[in-house]
C-alpha cells in the first residue's frame, strides 16, 4: 500500500495483510518491546487492526469484525510506530502524542465503520490467530481482506478529518 | 398465583440475546429512512447507506450486527402474582445469557476482575435490574450494551441553581466528548432527577423506549426536542464524519428529587440501539 499518497476524508479499499491487536494485546506487545524481547509479528511496515471479533460460526472464516474506539491504544501508539507499524485502523480520535507520533514516522490512521461488524468481516478472506490465544477476543489474528472500506482519518501530513469535519461546522 | 418455570426464563433470555444482537429493532429501521431522505452530505447518506447493508448481512446470516456483542443488561418486571418455579430466577438469567452468547457466536466481552483482565468465557455475569409490578406476566428487557457507547456515557450532580439550562450543557457537552467514537448517529437517554442511582439506571433504561415514544411529562418531551434539535446542530454525523444526522432521537425521563441535587445522567447508544423484549403470561 502506499500510504503516501492517501489524503485525510478520502474513502479507499484495502487489500492484503493486517493484524489484529486490541487493549490487552497492546500491552503484552508493549512488554515485549520494553524487554527487548521479539514482538509476536515483524511490525516494520505492518498495519494494526484495532477489533476483538466475535467467534466464527462453523464453516465460515470469522464472525462480525468492527473496530473499537481507538483512543484506548493511544498510550502505546507512540511505542508501535516507533517500532516500524504505519497503518493504524480503528474508529474515533486520537491524541497529541499519537498525531505527533503519526507525523514523525509517515504514518497513516484510517478508521472502518464502527459497528459494521457484518459487513466487515465480509471483507475478510482468511483469519488465524497467531498470539496470545489466551485472551479470547483480544488474541492476535493475521487477517487478510480484500476490497476492506476505510475512511483517511490522518494522513502523512497530520491532516485529520475528525478536525476538519469539526471546523466546518464551526465556520 | 401465576406460575412461570426457570427453564422457560433461560430460554427465552437465550433468544432474546441472540435477537438483539443480530436483528435491528423495526423503529430502528424507520429511524435509518428517515435519517436517509434527511442527509444533505454525500458522504453521510453513502456511510447510512453502508450501515444498513451491515443491517442485512448480520439479518441474513443470523450473525452479531456488531462484533461488541456487549454486557448483557437486563430489566425485569416481575408481576407480584408470579411465581417463579424450578430454580433460582437471577441464575435463570444468568444460564440464558450463557446460553444464548454460546449457542449464537456472540463474542464473550465480560472479564472476571477489572484489573487482572481474565475473561468469564461465557459473558456472564449479565447486568439485571428488577423492578416488581402489578400483574402476573415477566416482561424481560435484553440490552446488550457495547463497550464504546458506555465509555462515554456520564453522570453529573448538578447544583439546583445551574436548573435546566445547566442540565441542557451537560448532554451537549456530553456529547462533544462523544464525538465520533461511540458510533453515531446515536439514540441519547437522559435521566434527570432521582438520586445517584436511580439517574443512571433510568437514563439506561430509557433507551429501551419505542423510538416513536415521547418523554413522561410536557417537560420531557420539551427537552426531548429542543436537545435533538441542539445535538444534530454539532453537525458530527454518521460516523463523526459530518453531516445533518449526529441523533435519531433523544429519550428523557425526569424523575422527583432531594432538595439540594439535580442528578443528571446521559447514556448513549450506538447506532444500533440494540434491545429486545418479551413478555411472558404465568399459568395457573
Amino acid at each position: 500500500m502506499i500510504i503516501n499518497k492517501l489524503v485525510a476524508g478520502q474513502r479507499v479499499l484495502l487489500s492484503g495483510v493486517i493484524y489484529t491487536a486490541r487493549d490487552q494485546a497492546h500491552k503484552r506487545i508493549a512488554e515485549s518491546l520494553f524487554n527487548e524481547k521479539k514482538p509476536p509479528f515483524d511490525l516494520i511496515g505492518q498495519a494494526i487492526y484495532y477489533v476483538g471479533p466475535a467467534p466464527a460460526k462453523p464453516g465460515e472464516i470469522i464472525g462480525s469484525a468492527g473496530p473499537t474506539t481507538s483512543g484506548r491504544m493511544d498510550v502505546y501508539t507512540p511505542l508501535m510506530l516507533e517500532n516500524g507499524i504505519r497503518v493504524l485502523i480503528g474508529k474515533g480520535k486520537r491524541n497529541q502524542d499519537v498525531k505527533a507520533a503519526l507525523l514523525k514516522t509517515g504514518s497513516v490512521y484510517l478508521a472502518a465503520y464502527g459497528g459494521a461488524g457484518a459487513l466487515l468481516a465480509n471483507s475478510i478472506k482468511k483469519a488465524d490467530i497467531i498470539a496470545y490465544e489466551d485472551l479470547g477476543p483480544e488474541a492476535i489474528y493475521r487477517l487478510e481482506v480484500e476490497d476492506f472500506p476505510v475512511i483517511v482519518i490522518i494522513d502523512i501530513l497530520g491532516n485529520d478529518y475528525y478536525e476538519q469535519v469539526e471546523e466546518h461546522r464551526n465556520a | 398465583m401465576k406460575k412461570i418455570n426457570c427453564e422457560q426464563i433461560s430460554m427465552e433470555v437465550a433468544k432474546l440475546c441472540i435477537e438483539a444482537n443480530c436483528l435491528l429493532g423495526v423503529d430502528m429501521q424507520k429511524a435509518f429512512n428517515v435519517a436517509i431522505e434527511k442527509e444533505r452530505t454525500d458522504l453521510g447518506v453513502e456511510v447510512l447507506k453502508d450501515l444498513k447493508e451491515n443491517f442485512e448481512i448480520a439479518k441474513e446470516r443470523m450473525m452479531p450486527i456488531c462484533q461488541d456483542t456487549g454486557t448483557a443488561v437486563v430489566f425485569i418486571e416481575l408481576g407480584q402474582q408470579v411465581e417463579i418455579v424450578g430454580g433460582s430466577f437471577e441464575e435463570s438469567i444468568q444460564v440464558g445469557v450463557r446460553k444464548g452468547y454460546q449457542s449464537g457466536y456472540l463474542r464473550k466481552s465480560i472479564v472476571q476482575s477489572p484489573f487482572l483482565r481474565k475473561n468469564t468465557g461465557d459473558n456472564t455475569p449479565a447486568i439485571i435490574h428488577t423492578k416488581i409490578v402489578d400483574g402476573d406476566t415477566l416482561k424481560i428487557t435484553v440490552m446488550p450494551k457495547g463497550g464504546g457507547s458506555e465509555n462515554v456515557s456520564r453522570l453529573g450532580m448538578l447544583n439546583p441553581a445551574q436548573g435546566r439550562e445547566g442540565v441542557a450543557f451537560f448532554v451537549l457537552e456530553t456529547l462533544k466528548l462523544a464525538g465520533p467514537n461511540a458510533c453515531p448517529p446515536y439514540v441519547v437517554g437522559v435521566a434527570v432527577g432521582g438520586n445517584f442511582e436511580a439517574v443512571a439506571v433510568a437514563s439506561k433504561e430509557v433507551l429501551t423506549r419505542d423510538l416513536a415514544d415521547k418523554g413522561n411529562s410536557d417537560e420531557a418531551i420539551a427537552l426531548e426536542q429542543e436537545l435533538l434539535i441542539k445535538i444534530n446542530e454539532l453537525g458530527i454525523g454518521a460516523q463523526g464524519f459530518g453531516g445533518d444526522n449526529t441523533a435519531f432521537s433523544v429519550k428523557v425521563n425526569i424523575m422527583p428529587c432531594h432538595i439540594a441535587s439535580l442528578p443528571v445522567a446521559v447514556n448513549i447508544s450506538c447506532h444500533v440501539n440494540r434491545h429486545k423484549s418479551i413478555v411472558i403470561q404465568g399459568v395457573s
